[in-house]
């Protein structure tokens, strides 16, 4: 189990130090002079002397007249500092202020949908698979589900449930009337803003769960196992439950290698409802060329992500003794 | 040549297989024959009147700037091809490349490589696409593919180095060392036709995810900047407010088209496997 872990953490600060990297070297080495294309885009003065201060400024800033080497240990050091810059677009906020405020919309958007959509897609593969009127209708289903771009799914949502039959909300996390405070009429309102935006992530995962779980269950009922509890005449329900025990697995590990996927689902989701976390942000940051919040958008990101992985391996223990005795600790 | 009889016949009598095939077909002589149908260009302001509906002079209806939506989708089908075709492919090679290295070298080099792909597999793909097109001023169509190619490898890597790993055991291998052939050609000539079946598989898969990658990047406004694709018809839709105005010949082609070759894309998966693998065969 030390083994495992220690694994696991190895790799998830190899890929913390790989990506902050990534996002050290892209501004620096990239064709074009990022800071000459924040000028020009923002277009303040048009006199010559006053750009070239500004130039000046933002070399500074980012530290650009120092050896490269000094220029890295400086970005370490900002960012555990929780320094990532000012954002240009919602001058002069630090961009981490700005993705804090946005961070708890995504948090209560994307926890519920993943999970219960993890959750039910699996109840319902399981049950769906092998059966055979379900399994006609379900499976065609789910495989549209899961072909489904998740902003056009939540186009068609908002189109449908907010224009055509009016009774959701299509845009913002809380209504504008509204200021944010503790009291009922507020929760209300923003479940109400929620509810598309999670309902589209949710059925997409939903489809490709329920996919996943079908195939998983047909291969487990296809195992030696299953062949000789049938052999035993074991009841059909005691078969189907082993199946669903050991197929689970693989789908805790599918969690975790989609998450990126679902994330990168949930930020185009955000845009379509103008739902204001980090994914809204993100539009806003390319937009605006807003470099350092497109930074912060991604570092946070990749740390979301990361920790998102690394409690899916804590559950992995858990559920899976044999990880716990170290009998398969390769394999993931 | 009864083996060959055999996956032929089961091809025929395979729907799944079949019905995707057929998708497929539809919207690539769509997308090649399309744009020869139209007069405009997808970027040109054909209608001075806006949005219009679809009509017999616009099939597809007008955008807000009074845009061809016709033009524009058989365009951004032609683009969504292309990144599969070669975004999918790029990452079904480097994916073969790694995982067959791994798989058959085995010890510190499969160490090392199984490391990095288990790197690569957790960062979110999206977000290092993202801030490398950030980046960069002028995007094509070839950039998109190589980017994506380049970040959607590690899981085919990991599945092929697996299936490498238990092939290399199997005594056809030993006997190919034996009698004195360079590791390239024992992958080339023994274990890669052993599971051809399985990277067509993978193929088919990475096709797919290109096209979804693809349409999530042209979404947030970072895809190539000098053409239409099906994602940014649906982001200038969003932006446009096609859907307060109820413009739905603006945002469902492009969405339905999709979801249909990736639907499309995952059925000849399925149905291939079922060829392929004669335990899943409908019983």
């Amino acid at each position: 189990m030390r083994r495992y872990l220690i694994r696991k953490i190895v790799i998830y600060a190899l890929t913390f130090f790989l990506a902050v990297t990534v996002d050290w070297l892209i501004p620096r080495f990239m064709p074009g002079d990022p800071i000459r294309n924040m000028l020009t885009r923002v277009s303040v003065a048009s006199n010559a002397t006053a750009i070239q201060m500004m130039y000046d400024y933002y070399a500074r800033l980012f530290g650009l007249d120092l050896p490269l080497w000094q220029q890295y240990l400086n970005f370490w050091k900002a960012l555990f500092q929780g320094d990532l810059g000012i954002s240009t677009y919602l001058f002069p906020t630090p961009v981490v202020d700005v993705l804090k405020r946005a961070v708890p919309y995504d948090v209560f958007l994307l926890v519920p949908a993943i999970l219960l959509g993890w959750y039910t897609g699996n109840k319902f593969g399981a049950f769906a698979a092998r059966s055979k009127r379900l399994d006609n209708f379900v499976l065609p289903l789910s495989y549209i589900l899961t072909a489904t771009p998740y902003m056009w799914l939540g186009i068609l949502l908002a189109w449908f449930f907010g224009i055509v039959l009016g009774i959701f909300p299509i845009a913002g996390a809380y209504s504008f009337s509204l200021r944010p405070t503790l009291s009922l009429t507020f929760a209300l309102d923003l479940l109400h803003h929620w509810f598309l935006p999670f309902a589209s992530i949710f059925i997409i995962e939903f489809g490709g769960w329920a996919i996943g779980m079908r195939n998983m269950i047909i291969y487990e009922l296809e195992a030696e196992y299953s062949r000789y509890l049938n052999a035993l005449g074991s009841p059909k329900s005691l078969v189907r439950k082993y199946a669903f025990n050991n197929a689970i697995l693989p789908q805790i590990t599918g969690l975790a290698l989609k998450l990126g996927v679902i994330v990168a689902g949930a930020l185009v989701t955000e845009v379509v409802f103008s739902y204001p976390g980090i994914g809204y942000l993100l539009l806003a940051a390319i937009q605006n060329q807003d470099y350092f919040l497109i930074q912060g958008c991604f570092l946070f990101i990749i740390l979301g992500v990361l920790i998102a992985n690394f409690v899916i391996d804590l559950v992995y223990l858990v559920v899976d003794p044999r990880t716990r005795r170290g009998m398969v600790g390769e394999s993931a | 040549m009864k083996k060959r009889s055999e996956v032929l016949y089961f091809t025929l009598r395979n729907k799944k297989l079949l019905i995707g095939s057929g998708i497929i077909l539809i919207f690539l002589i769509l997308a090649l024959i399309g744009p020869s149908f139209t007069q405009y260009k997808p970027l040109d302001y054909a209608s001075p009147r806006g949005a219009e509906p679809p009509s017999a002079k616009f099939w597809m209806g007008t955008t807000f700037f009074g845009q061809d939506v016709f033009s524009q989708f058989v365009n951004g089908l032609r683009a969504t091809f292309v990144v599969g075709l070669l975004g999918g492919g790029l990452g079904t090679l480097v994916g073969m490349l790694i995982g067959f290295t791994a798989g058959y070298r085995g010890g510190i080099v499969d160490e090392i490589l199984n490391a990095f792909t288990n790197i690569v597999l957790v960062i979110p793909t999206l977000a290092v696409l993202l801030i490398i097109a950030a980046y960069l001023q002028v995007r094509s169509l070839m950039m998109e593919c190589l980017f994506i190619g380049l970040t959607a490898w590690p899981w085919a890597a990991r599945a092929i180095r697996a299936q490498t790993f238990s092939l290399r055991t199997r005594d056809f291998v030993d006997l190919a060392k034996l009698s004195g052939m360079k590791p390239l050609r024992i992958i080339r000539d023994e274990i890669a036709p052993n599971m051809m079946s399985y990277l067509v598989l993978v193929f088919i898969l990475q096709f797919g995810g290109a096209i979804l990658t693809a349409a999530t990047l042209d979404f947030i406004g970072l895809g190539p900047t000098n053409t239409i694709s099906l994602g940014l018809m649906m982001q200038y839709a969003v932006l446009w407010g096609a859907l307060p105005f109820g413009m739905w010949w603006w945002f469902v082609p492009p969405g339905l088209a999709i979801t249909a070759i990736v639907g499309a894309l995952y059925s000849m998966n399925v149905g291939l496997d079922e060829i392929f693998n004669p335990k899943l065969r409908e019983i």
